[in-house]
């Protein structure tokens, strides 16, 4: 039964791809359009990988420890020289979290779109994207060597490409989609000069290898190993940290995930926040081993993943679309996973990766319910009050706000707090960052409740004639998720709290995943409990009063952040305009971009058309040459012989009469000159 | 004594009568008898000097054959004259043109 489970993973990716295989050829056939028959495939080609993993966790649970890493080879792939990969996959602690991550939140938003989705006409191809999504993402995290994840990962990034532009005759939500594109470019092609600079590295140390599980020892041959005068571990781990940055939307190449949010509703949910935007922290927990041996890189990681969490949450003080904000949100959340990461709280990163993934699901399926209900609406400032008419959905986006402001008990406040206790003990500049991070958080997550779910409505009539909770296929996974969002964090109880809710075995999570993570040798000094149940109640107290602010400054006095916007215009203004970084990338890499572009259509216009039009005249002279030489002197000659000959032959058309005397007349004369000749 | 010279002059006369007789005449029959004056020349010819060389066995057998051949030619040569005459209604040559290309 066991070794059957792992005989099936390889179903789980593939039924996805069967899945949007089948609706692909359905939306392409253009058939009548049958939606239970649509979504019964989506949901089947979900929901059968999620009961295998389900399985498959089941089983390897039941292992000792030491022998949870399976890798379950499907067929060889690539086999050139010393470059060997297979398609194979690796089933440990570490990736089977994130398959139950994308398999059972996906099942739960698949179900979602067949209610939000029930409206569109391009039903099957939305499903279609969303099912390739979900395989090439299971590809991304359970691939067993750098190829294949990286197959995934560029899949992923042409899925959400797919599904940012689902609307493409919204040509602002086609540039959102090319923008996601183009941006993510950047970041991968780091990432493969990263991987392939590692490659070549160990190849010429004869350690070459793609596979995950060899690479563990393998790159051990690579300390000491220089790059100029860095280290070129270092160099390998930063190329790969900014092929994170783009995919998990961190500074500076986070531009294009609140853009993002042009996508319906469901995809953000799905790939901007619970599981593409997490494949770059998953990636770092992937090769723990080789960030781990470079602190140079891990401090660049942590610096930026908690300068992001901060940067993020203020621009999410002043946006206005409810999107907008849990986009801002999502990036500031990433933030928090990198720091952890960067601390080297490798679990702590996964752990709010996962936490993260039930609350940002929830809240984006919220924010599609309230979109849903309100006729198509973002704008909170036209919301408000509308917690009567949608009770389940602010009943689950009140918990879901809760969790990740950080309040206890809910997931959210373990997993950061984690982070944050990890970033004390790292240094405490970051752990200031990432306490003020929090502490905004809590904030600007609670003026977007008030101003939507709260105060006096400023719902416009019509969108209040359509205003519905919504069907039962949205608000069953937004109660899921929610029940997960307040209870996830129990998978992670610090040791420090174990004992006061007697269990047996706290932080599940992290005795869990340990085999698959390697840590830095030199392990930080921790600080003692003491210090670490001062800083949970700091920072909890830090949540509640921020909640507080949040939730007292939009309803009973609106005229403090008024005033403080007119007082401070041009602050308000710079953060309102996102710090203005998007007219910065325009003015200097954009623009620039585009002048070269216009540049190279020039030369090509003059230069090389010019060239080659030349080359066509001169060719063209020569032909005429050629030509006249032929028609004069070739020509000519061929002519003359046929003239003389045809010349000769009138000549010798006298002698041929036909009479019998003329020709003995003639060789009577021959016979004659021949005497002459002879005997003359 | 008559020398060989004179009957060699005689020969060639009669061989150059029955060749101008062949080119110029359009007459079949006079033609054909060109062709027999040339032949009898070389009759001549032969038992001339046969008669010279002291051997008047061969080139009287010679002679003998030519005569017989003649005779043939002349036999072949008018049923065909009179076939002409049968298709063109004229024994001209230069009326048989028949196969001309």
């Amino acid at each position: 039964m066991a070794e059957k489970l792992f005989s099936l993973i390889y179903l789980v990716p593939l039924l996805p791809l069967l899945g949007a295989f089948v609706n692909g050829a359905y939306a392409f056939s253009g058939a009548k359009l049958v939606r239970p028959f649509v979504h019964t495939i989506a949901l089947a080609a979900i929901f059968i990988p999620f009961l295998i993993t389900v399985g498959a966790f089941l089983h390897v649970t039941s292992l000792p420890e030491e022998s949870r890493q399976v890798v379950v080879t499907f067929f060889p792939w690539l086999d050139v020289g010393s470059f060997k990969a297979n398609v194979e996959f690796l089933i440990d602690p570490l990736s089977l979290t994130l398959m139950l991550v994308i398999t059972g939140i996906g099942s739960l938003i698949h179900l979602y779109s067949v209610g939000y989705m029930s409206h569109e006409p391009s039903y099957a191809r939305y499903f279609t994207y969303l099912n390739l999504f979900c395989f090439a993402m299971l590809i991304l995290v359970m691939g067993s060597n750098v190829p294949m994840m990286f197959i995934g990962w560029e899949g992923v990034g042409l899925c959400s490409y797919l599904l940012i532009g689902f609307w493409f005759t919204d040509s602002a939500k086609a540039a959102a989609g090319m923008k996601a594109f183009v941006v993510n470019r950047v970041g991968d092609f780091a990432f493969i000069v990263g991987f392939l600079l590692l490659y070549w590295t160990l190849q010429s140390k004869g350690h070459a290898t793609v596979q995950f599980v060899e690479l563990r020892n393998a790159v051990t041959h690579l300390d000491g190993v220089m790059l100029g005068s860095f280290s070129l571990v270092t160099i390998v781990c930063v190329l790969m940290f900014i092929g994170a940055t783009g995919k998990s939307a961190q500074i500076p190449l986070y531009v294009w995930l609140p853009d993002a949010m042009a996508g319906p509703t469901p995809v953000s949910a799905l790939i901007h926040a619970a599981t593409m935007v997490t494949a770059g922290v998953y990636m770092i927990g992937r090769m723990s081993y080789l960030f781990s041996m470079s602190p140079a890189a891990l401090n660049i990681i942590a610096t930026v993943g908690f300068v992001t969490a901060l940067f993020a949450a203020i621009i999410g003080f002043t946006q206005n679309d409810i999107k907008k904000v849990l986009a801002y949100s999502t990036v500031s959340q990433l933030g928090y996973m990198f720091g952890a990461m960067g601390v080297a709280a490798y679990t702590a990163g996964v752990f709010h990766l996962l936490t993260h993934a039930f609350f940002k699901a929830c809240l984006f399926l919220g924010s599609g319910s309230v979109i849903h209900a309100m006729s198509g609406e973002q704008d909170i400032q036209k919301m408000g009050a509308l917690r009567k008419h949608l009770p389940i959905t602010h009943a689950t986006f009140f918990l879901s706000t809760l969790a990740i402001a950080g309040i206890f008990p809910f997931s959210g406040f373990f997993s950061k707090d984690e982070i944050l206790w990890h970033a004390f003990n790292h240094s405490k500049l970051l752990w200031l960052i990432g306490v003020t991070a929090a502490a905004g958080t809590a904030v600007y997550m609670l003026r977007m409740v008030t101003l939507t779910f709260y105060g006096e409505s400023r719902v416009s009539e019509e969108a209040m004639h359509h205003l519905h909770e919504s069907p039962l296929s949205m608000t069953i996974p937004l109660m899921v998720l929610a029940f997960l969002a307040v209870f996830g964090g129990f998978l992670g109880v610090p040791e420090s709290l174990g004992h006061f809710f007697g269990l047996h075995e706290s932080n599940l999570l992290e005795h869990w995943l340990e085999p698959s993570l390697v840590f830095p040798k030199e392990a930080l000094p921790m600080a003692s409990h003491a210090t670490e149940y001062f800083l949970m109640v700091f920072s909890l107290g830090i949540a509640i009063s921020g909640c507080l602010i949040g939730f007292v400054l939009y309803t009973k006095r609106k005229d403090i952040p008024e005033s403080l916007a007119q007082k401070y215009p041009k602050v308000y203004e710079f953060i309102y305009n996102k710090y203005y970084v998007d007219e910065f990338y325009k003015a200097v890499f954009v623009n620039n971009l585009l002048r070269l572009n216009d540049f190279l259509a020039l030369f090509d216009q003059k230069v090389i058309d010019g060239i080659v039009n030349g080359t066509a005249y001169v060719t063209k002279i020569v032909a005429y040459v050629s030509g006249w030489v032929d028609r004069t002197f070739v020509d000519g000659l061929v002519n003359l012989t046929a003239s003389v000959t045809s010349f000769g032959g009138i000549i010798a058309r006298r002698f041929q009469t036909g009479r019998i005397q003329t020709y003995l007349y003639l060789a009577l004369g021959a016979i004659l000159v021949i005497v002459f000749y002879r005997f003359g | 004594m008559i020398s060989i010279n004179s009957y060699l002059f005689v020969t060639v006369l009669l061989f150059c009568l029955g060749l101008y007789n062949v080119i110029t005449r359009s007459n079949a029959v006079g033609i054909l008898m060109g062709v027999e004056l040339i032949l009898n020349a070389a009759s001549l010819n032969m038992v001339a000097f046969a008669h010279f060389n002291g051997n008047l066995v061969g080139g009287g057998i010679f002679a003998l054959f030519l005569i017989v051949l003649a005779a043939a030619e002349a036999a072949v040569a008018l049923a065909i004259v009179v076939s002409i005459y049968r298709q063109f209604g004229t024994i001209d040559v230069e009326e048989a043109t028949n196969l001309k290309g």
